[in-house]
């Protein structure tokens, strides 16, 4: 019997786990084809941000090499983006031209940096923070360049900040809110955050809004000027605003999208031949921008790929790192919490450590950590399972591994002799 | 004022009756330092701990009353007012109260620690301007047991030995009396003679066994309000034995044969049941005291604050008179005052039962002698109420007004209860006092701003008779005046409304005056000291009295009294009375089986109101505890630390518990300074017994029957700030009226500062803990662990490594590892992991030696290394300073030996 094909659009990370996990599952039930626009075998996304402070290089973050594509038998087509799907025929046709045929096609095609629609948006040095060619333009412009502005104060913000600093840049943050990372962190850790940041020398200017991207005059740019009337000088501009599931190419053919690739529980659009994982998808209303959920969508879409038709992708408890050497922060679930929830705090302001757990009806439904995430996976844990935490709550902000302090609540204050 | 040069001037330390010279060393208005006065006869340079830290007790701050306060009615709080205006507002209510009601319906509670100046004027204004004897004192409390001790038995209110005798005395008899921790520099004399005389024999009486009882041969620990029996039992021993003086007794003495019929009763066999002493250690007290060539015995609040207190006394001088151990060197009676004039107040009639000169009131003639000298028709007849009287009649409503002065009735007053209910039922409570700290505070109308040591002159009485100078180093601050100012001041005024030709009975420019009218009262008197003044007292120092006129040294003044046999009774014979032995008050019963005591700390003076704002003298002893044996904690499930609610017929406390080997089983014991300032509830004389002796009128502080049950709360709070004691104590004052255990101390850790102990259900409202917080100063906390669903808030702030506060609630077990981290400026490596209590036990060391800061944990390093006594002086320095620690620094040794000989 012929085998069956499947076509992989995106060489990333969500798509090459989806393939690993086919692969273990059943290896043989199918020709694989792998389309990927970058000219790299998969390689760490997240580990972008310490290549770019130098702490890793490019050949420490790949994660499939050429030898492995060829040693499982996986046709790859580097640099080469596919612009349209015949799903009446069952086609894909990449942008040289070629038609490739499928049985099952898997759509990974990720997301892009959202850059904001602002005059000067496409003055030379404005770059984003998405991929290898980013980070070697930040690389290159750091050797280059004295200033550096990052629109934006999330993750991904603050890691290009940090390694354009770690370069030798002077840097300033940027941000629309008043509190950086807001999607991951209440208030207080956010100002640990940002003090530790000051710390190392990065510069904050909050509550901004940007109007406008400054022409130095040669066509590069100057500099940024805000809603405020206020302007900064700038060599370089990264902006890190956020992302957008590509979506383009799954709703030229039809597929239901909304803010992502619509899929159901079993990682299917609504096309059954056609199956979506990864940044690009939309599942019950979530579109994920971490790895954590990308590995587990991978999972659940390879097992009804291999044809075993078990298994279900429930959405998962989200949790957020950020990848600068010595900052350690971790949030998950409801971490702000709300008049129905109790929570723990504990903060050591000096030694620069900040926890608070919020807990509803005797489960843990969030977590905000800073300074010490140790526990982050216990408390993820804990919150994905539900579990009750009657028990446990003693020890809770201890950690996982806290020898049990029992014994008596109330220890004597003084031993008082006359 | 010379603000360049230090002035020294010579005083007299305000603390207790010992009345040890010091020299005030101030610049610039400020006293810069305190020092004991070589030349004075009664401490020859000597100071203990509370006497070398008086200049930390001296302050022109918040911890003072700067001006005068009124509050118009009672739901209001008083307000600052123009002293001018308080005296008029003293004097209008005053005046319209006995026009009204009468004379008797003003009542004056007044103190033992006032100048005789101040009694005089007081007295005078009691008696010959108001016309009542509602006037006594905190001596009520103290030593009118004692006078009456001595007036029945030897016929005046004189102690007949003086400190001297300590180097003459081959035994000594201390009843009654923690000597180490009361009178630390009498004792301090006392282990020196027995240092160079190690043969003299020295037996302590007292149910437990104190630090005194280092220095002792013999321990009685004698149960309870037994002491009678045991004096009647050691006079059977020495009459059996022929160690009674029968020529003494024939030719000096009368009425031995009644006490001799009724001591037969009290063989010591019978005596030991009663006493709780073996026989044979009777007997030997007895014939030490009877064989020796010279018997001295010391005795205070042990013998005196009882229902039976006279009885005691008696019972005591006795057995010197029918041995004749009394009016020769070493030997004599000695009762140690508490208070440091509670001896001049006495001279000077300050109590309802005394009139000037060792006078009475009951007495017509004596009326009439003091009416003569102070130029009035006639004194008031209508005996006057003595203090547990003078409440009751405020309750009764028979008192209207109360003004009380330099005393803390609100803590010091037994029956708690009462004396508040009395506080309340009076129309007008005038509280004339320097600290803003006392508990009485809270019940005043108008508050009288008063000076204090060093900023008052005048002159005082030791135990030894001793009349010493006290004099102004510094101006008084605020709006702050002397007593005798502000009493005659108001005097005048009321004179004024209803006697105008009266007000020149006040008129005195200075203290000499007012000293030289007193002193022409004592004329003719067993006191006499009229031939004395201040020209003299400034020329030749402080003199004993009597000190008479025109007499040489050897007739006319008085080392030691009645030398000749002589006594100042009307047949010039002491007199021996058949003395009953009454049990206490209260025995013990299934519901309140525990027999409770009360006592001194080492470092600390009466209501604390003075001693308590020296952060150092808090090291000893740094929070309230109920102490009991530790087979009676076993008893009732308790373990060190744990909290106990402790119970008599009359009110509770709750307290943790702290095992005291040094009890008997079946007994506990609380420290006598602790009131509502610094616990919840009304204090631990909300526990005492007001019942009272029917001569002394001396209610019985020293012994109720009490019940105990452990308490096990859930919650519990433990805080710390560091700063002026005073402004935190008044910032955190209401904490302890919230929780059924709370605890205010003030505390050194750290410098300076105080700390907060609370506990009860659990179920704390997240709007009460965020009170506390900002109480605490604890709202931007520099770490904090909080779960409020758990009634958890505990949060710290530091400077870098230094604590400035801390709070911990639910579980307090961080606490040992925080005080650690105050006391030290150590900090942990991660101040969360200490909040969350994981950073591992700790140890905390407690101050013994407070002059140098030498721990106990120190101490038992060095003992543990084989040094010995003198070895420690010289390496850690502790006991070299004032020596207030050398009795526990001995018992740490003594145990130490006693540890290592039991192991085998």
């Amino acid at each position: 019997m012929k085998k069956r094909r499947l076509v992989v659009v995106g060489n990333g990370m969500a798509g090459m786990r989806t393939v690993e996990e086919l692969l273990r599952l059943n290896p043989g039930l199918y020709d694989i084809t792998v389309f990927g626009a970058e000219p790299h075998p998969n390689y760490n996304r997240i580990l972008l941000s310490p290549v770019l402070t130098g702490e890793q290089t490019l050949r420490d973050i790949v994660l499939n090499d050429l030898d492995w594509y060829e040693g499982n038998g996986i046709t790859l087509h580097l640099g080469r983006s596919i612009t349209q799907i015949n799903r009446s025929r069952r086609e894909v046709i990449a942008d040289d031209g070629s038609v490739t045929p499928y049985d099952r096609l898997l759509l990974a095609t990720g997301s892009s940096p959202f850059v904001l629609p602002v005059p000067g948006k496409d003055l030379k040095g404005v770059i984003t923070f998405r991929d290898i060619r980013d980070v070697n333009l930040m690389i290159e412009a750091a050797g280059r360049l004295k200033r550096a502005v990052v629109i934006g104060g999330g993750l991904l913000g603050l890691e290009a900040a940090n390694g354009l600093a770690t370069r030798g840049m002077d840097v300033s943050v940027v941000h629309l809110g008043e509190t950086l990372l807001d999607r991951q962190l209440d208030g207080t850790a956010a100002a640990l955050l940002q003090k530790s940041l000051r710390d190392r020398g990065l510069r904050f200017l909050m509550g901004r809004q940007t109007e406008a991207i400054l022409d130095n005059g040669q066509g590069a740019v100057g500099g940024i000027r805000f809603k405020d009337g206020t302007e900064i000088e700038t060599d370089l501009v990264v902006m890190a605003v956020g992302i957008r599931p590509n979506t383009a190419l799954a709703h030229a053919a039809g597929i239901h999208t909304e803010r992502g690739i619509v899929v159901n529980d079993t990682m299917q659009t609504f096309d059954p031949a056609i199956y979506a994982v990864g940044e690009c998808v939309s599942h019950r209303g979530i579109a994920y921008g971490l790895v954590a959920p990308l590995f587990e969508q991978a999972k659940v879409a390879a097992n009804h790929l291999a044809m075993f038709g078990i298994g279900r992708y429930a959405g998962s408890a989200t949790s957020t790192k950020l990848k600068v050497t010595g900052i350690d922060l971790f949030s998950a679930g409801d971490f702000l919490g709300g008049p129905h929830t109790e929570v723990i705090t504990l903060a050591d302001y000096m030694g620069g450590v900040y926890k608070k757990l919020v807990i509803q009806d005797g489960r843990l439904v969030g977590a905000c950590l800073y300074g010490d995430t140790l526990d982050g996976a216990w408390y993820l844990r804990l919150i994905r399972e539900g579990t009750s935490i009657a028990a446990l709550r003693e020890q809770l902000m201890s950690g996982e591994d806290a020898d049990n302090f029992a014994g008596r609540d109330h220890v004597p204050a003084l031993a008082l002799q006359e | 004022m010379d603000t360049a040069t230090v002035q020294t001037t010579r005083s007299i330390c305000c603390y207790c009756g010992t009345g040890c010279g010091v020299r005030i060393h101030s610049q610039g208005g400020q006293v810069r330092d305190i020092s004991g006065d070589e030349r004075h006869p009664s401490n020859l340079g000597k100071l203990c701990s509370k006497g070398r830290a008086l200049a930390a007790t001296v302050c022109q701050d918040g911890s003072r009353i700067l001006t005068a306060q009124w509050r118009p009615d009672r739901t209001t709080p008083r307000r600052a007012i123009a002293l001018e205006d308080a005296c008029d507002l003293a004097a209008a209510r005053l005046a319209e109260t006995i026009v009204m009601h009468g004379p008797d319906a003003v009542g004056m509670y007044l103190s033992g620690q006032l100048l005789t100046e101040d009694y005089a004027v007081f007295n005078k204004l009691a008696r010959a301007l108001i016309g009542t004897n509602n006037i006594d004192t905190n001596s009520r409390l103290c030593m009118s047991s004692a006078v009456s001790g001595y007036k029945l038995t030897l016929g005046a209110d004189a102690p007949p030995a003086c400190y001297e005798d300590v180097d003459h005395a081959e035994t000594v008899l201390i009843a009654g009396s923690n000597m180490a921790f009361a009178h630390p520099v009498l004792f301090r004399r006392l282990e020196a003679a027995k240092a160079s005389r190690p043969d003299m024999k020295i037996i302590v009486v007292d149910p437990r066994r104190t630090d005194t009882c280092q220095v002792a041969d013999l321990h009685l620990p004698i149960l309870p309000g037994t002491d009678v029996a045991l004096f009647h039992a050691m006079l059977n021993v020495m009459v059996r034995d022929g160690l009674i003086n029968a020529d003494y007794i024939a030719q000096h003495t009368e009425g031995f044969e009644i006490l001799e019929q009724r001591i037969q009763a009290f063989a010591p066999d019978t005596v030991q049941d009663i006493c709780g002493i073996p026989a044979q250690d009777i007997v030997r007290a007895a014939h030490w005291f009877g064989g020796a060539r010279a018997a001295l015995s010391f005795y205070t609040m042990g013998l005196n604050q009882s229902s039976s207190g006279t009885a005691k006394n008696t019972a005591l001088i006795h057995l010197h008179l029918a041995t004749g151990q009394i009016g020769r060197p070493g030997t004599g009676p000695f009762s140690l005052t508490g208070q440091p004039n509670a001896m001049g107040g006495r001279e000077a009639g300050g109590m309802a039962t005394l009139l000037p000169g060792h006078r009475d009131p009951a007495n017509a003639r004596h009326r009439d002698e003091v009416a003569r000298l102070w130029g009035v028709d006639s004194l008031p007849s209508r005996p006057g109420k003595t203090a547990i009287e003078m409440f009751d009649a405020v309750l009764e409503g028979k008192i209207k007004v109360l003004w009380i002065a330099a005393t803390n009735p609100a803590q010091s007053l037994p029956d708690q209860a009462k004396v508040r209910a009395a506080l309340n039922k009076a129309e007008l409570v005038i509280v004339q006092e320097a600290f803003a700290n006392t508990e009485t505070l809270e019940y005043a109308d108008l508050v009288l701003p008063a000076a204090t040591w060093p900023e008052k002159s005048g002159t005082v009485t030791n135990s030894e008779r001793r009349i010493s100078r006290v004099r102004a180093a510094i101006a008084p601050p605020g709006d702050a005046c002397p007593d005798w100012r502000l009493v005659t001041r108001i005097a005048r005024k009321i004179a004024e409304r209803i006697a105008p030709h009266k007000t020149a009975l006040f008129d005195y420019e200075n203290e000499a005056q007012i000293f030289a009218e007193h002193a022409r009262s004592t004329a003719g008197r067993d006191l006499d000291y009229s031939a004395l003044d201040y020209a003299i007292l400034d020329s030749d120092g402080p003199q004993q009295w009597p000190y008479r006129p025109g007499g040489s040294h050897a007739s006319g003044r008085s080392v030691r009294l009645y030398a000749d046999g002589i006594f100042p009774t009307s047949s010039g014979r002491a007199h021996f009375h058949d003395t009953q032995y009454v049990p206490v008050a209260e025995n013990i019963s299934p519901r309140y089986p525990l027999r409770l005591t009360s006592g001194r700390m080492r470092d600390q003076w009466h209501t604390m109101s003075r001693s308590g704002l020296v952060p150092s003298l808090t090291r000893h002893v740094e929070e309230p505890c109920l102490y009991l044996h530790p087979e009676d904690m076993q008893h009732h499930g308790l373990a060190q630390g744990e909290l106990a609610r402790l119970r008599t017929r009359r009110g509770q406390v709750i307290l943790p518990v702290s095992g005291d080997e040094g009890l008997r089983p079946g007994h506990a014991f609380v420290h006598m300074h602790w009131g509502s300032g610094f616990i919840a509830g009304d204090g631990v004389n909300a526990l005492a017994n007001k019942v009272f002796d029917p001569i002394s009128r001396q209610p019985e502080l020293k012994h109720s029957a009490a019940g105990i049950e452990a308490v096990d709360f859930p919650w519990h709070a433990h805080a710390w700030v560091s700063g002026q004691v005073s402004m935190l104590r008044a910032r955190l004052r209401p904490w302890l009226r919230r929780f059924p255990y709370a605890m205010l101390v003030p505390s050194a850790i750290g410098g300076e500062g105080v700390r907060l102990r609370l506990a009860g259900p659990d179920g704390i409202s997240s709007a009460l803990l965020q009170d506390l917080v900002r109480d605490l100063g604890l709202d931007q906390p520099d770490a904090l662990f909080d779960d409020p669903a758990r009634g958890i808030v505990r949060r710290l702030t530091r400077n870098g490594d230094k604590l400035k506060a801390w709070l911990l609630t639910g579980n307090t077990r961080a606490c040992d590892a925080l005080l650690q981290w105050a006391d030290s400026g150590l900090a942990p490596a991660s101040a969360a992991q200490v909040l969350m209590g994981r950073s591992g036990p700790v140890q905390r060391a407690r101050i013994v030696c407070t002059c140098a800061s030498v721990t106990d944990a120190a101490i038992n390093e060095a003992l543990a290394q084989g040094l010995g006594l003198e070895a420690l002086k010289t390496t850690l320095k502790c006991g070299i300073t004032c020596g207030s620690c050398l009795p526990e620094v001995r018992r740490m040794a003594a145990e130490r030996t006693a540890a290592i000989e039991a192991t085998p």
